[in-house]
Formats: C-alpha cells, structure tokens, sequence
C-alpha cells in the first residue's frame, strides 16, 4: 500500500535531476575528504565550504529553497568563518604532519569500525522498508496553494506556520540556548581578572625577566 | 522529479562516514570540530529527503533546529579552544593528557 502510493508519487527523474545530483555529489564527497586529508587547517575548512555549497544545491533540488538559504547564510556565512577566525587568531594555520600515527593500529581500527557501521547503513537501506512512518504527520510540505494573492502558500509559509505552532516551545528553547551559549563562550574567552597575589607575583616575574633581557643583551654587546 | 531517495540516503551515509573516519583519525581539536559538521550536514540531508518522500514538513522543522544546535556548539566549542590554546599552546589532542595518570 505505501510502495503503492510512493510509485505513485515519484514520477522517473529527468536528465538535468540526474546531473544536479552528479555534480553537487561529486562537489560534496571532494569537499568531505579534503576536510579529512588536508594537512593544513584553512585547507580544510575551505574544503568544508564546498561540502556544505554541495549540500545546499541540494536541498534546492529536493524543494526545501528556503533551508538551502539558511544553510549558505549560516553555516558557510558564520560558522566557518568563525573556524578561519579562530585558525587565524591562534595563529595555527601552519602544515602539520598528518603522516604520522600516534596511536598504532587506531587508523586501521577507525577504518574498519566505519566500514562496518556503512555496510550496516547500506544494507539497511538496500533490503528494509525505510519509510515506515505516516505521511504527513505535521503537515504537508507546499501546504493549500490559494488563488488570493498575497495568501501565504507554499514550503516557507508552511515552516513558519510549524515552528510557531507545533515547534514553539522547542523554537523558545532554543533561544534560551543561543543565549546560554553566546554567555559561555564569553565566560570562556574572557582573561580571567588576576587577583592580587597573582598580580603581585606576575609584576616580579616581568621584572626578573626585563633584568635577565638585560643580562643577556650585555652579554651580546661583550661578544 | 528528483532521484529516489536511496541516492540521497546513500550519499549521505558516505558523508556521515567520512565525517567519522577524520573524527577518528585526524588529531587536531579544530578539523575534529568540522568532520562533526560534517556528520551533521548529512543528517541534515537525509531529513531533507525523507520531508520530501514522506511530504512532511516536519523534517524540515528539525534541520532548522539542528543549524541552531550546531551553530551553538561551534561557539562553546571554539571558545574552550581558545581558552586551552591560551594554557598550552596547543589545538592537538593528544597534547592534552594532564589527567592521564
């Protein structure tokens, strides 16, 4: 009965369906391995960009426009420019050896646990009926087209309407967290004030090493 | 029409698998942080695409909330970071071993 109405549903994709889905395929799988290959951390976050670029496109293409903005905004606008700003401002945008195994044996141990968990994904997804579920059970996705001009219809109108009436309390939750977190990050990236031993103490380490600066410059001078 | 959705179920199993694979392998705090991006992402796509094959907005809803979730953890994240780039001028993990015994 479900398969029934699924092949009913979907229609045989087209070629430019067919290309889409290549390309941002290939534009998403280059960027992901980038991100785990490149030695250099800027590398890699460039890397991201071109991941999330490709999951963007297709979200466009599975008709969620709307998110795809919000994906382009959010993630390739803020979020990994907070990872360049970082990178730039620890000042760890050098090359590193990725070449070298620390722990022996972990490579091939997380090779052989992520191959397992993927065939598991894979077989699943290859014998079981995945989609189990009802449909619509929080509504559909274009919602009632209206002939009304300027009436809210389609994907936004419907996101808009849930997450203000069956979200509302998680979309309020959120809030409070974005709050909390922006608190935590300042509490975490404030210098903690020195209290006055520490400052006492932190006054006769400066001056110990202006005098040993000192002795070392002398030194110069007499060699 | 777009594809069926086994090749965006697929796709995104390869991506979450990559995502893991680098979680596991890579030692650096910061590339850590984006191979968890990028398992997110593929979750995010495979509610995308059972949105559309189940024509529920509901999956759209929780992508949503999944951008927010994860813009708050890079935030909290990047600023513990900092904070220990500042201790030990290190991002890589396994410098960080003062509890080890």
């Amino acid at each position: 009965m479900l398969h029934l109405t699924l092949a009913v549903a979907s229609t045989r994709p087209t070629w430019p369906d067919i290309l889409v889905f290549a390309a941002s395929a290939a534009v998403i799988l280059v960027g992901a391995v980038g991100v785990v290959t490149s030695s250099n951390p800027v590398h890699a976050a460039l890397s991201l960009v071109m991941t999330l670029f490709g999951v963007a496109v297709l979200f466009i293409e599975q008709e969620a426009d709307f998110l795809a903005a919000v994906q382009i905004i959010v993630y390739a606008g803020a979020i990994v420019v907070l990872f360049l700003f970082v990178i730039m401002f620890l000042g760890v945008d050098r090359r590193e050896d990725i070449n070298v195994e620390p722990l022996a044996g972990q490579r091939t141990l997380a090779f052989v646990m992520v191959g397992i968990t993927l065939a598991g994904v894979i077989a699943m997804l290859a014998t079981s009926h995945w989609v189990t579920g009802a449909h619509q059970v929080v509504g559909p996705i274009q919602g009632p087209v209206t002939k009304a001009t300027g009436a809210p219809s389609g994907e936004v109108a419907q996101l808009g309407k849930q997450l203000f009436t069956t979200y509302l309390f998680a979309f309020e939750a959120t809030a409070a967290l974005l709050v909390i977190a922006v608190v935590g990050a300042v509490v975490l990236a404030r210098r903690p004030a020195l209290s006055e031993r520490e400052e006492r103490e932190k006054a006769e380490r400066d001056e110990e090493a202006e005098q040993a600066g000192h002795d070392q410059s002398e030194r110069g001078v007499a060699l | 029409m777009s594809l069926s959705a086994g090749w965006y179920l697929g796709l995104a199993a390869l991506v979450f698998s990559i995502g893991a694979i680098g979680l596991l392998v890579r030692r650096n705090v910061l590339i850590m942080f984006m191979c968890i991006e990028l398992m997110l992402n593929a979750a995010n796509l495979t509610f995308v695409t059972f949105a559309r094959v189940l024509n529920d907005i509901g999956g759209q809803a929780i992508v949503f909330f999944v951008l927010v979730v994860a813009a708050a953890e890079v935030v909290v994240g990047l600023g513990i970071v900092v904070t220990n780039f500042r201790r030990r001028s290190t991002t890589v993990a396994d410098d960080l071993h003062s509890l080890k015994g």
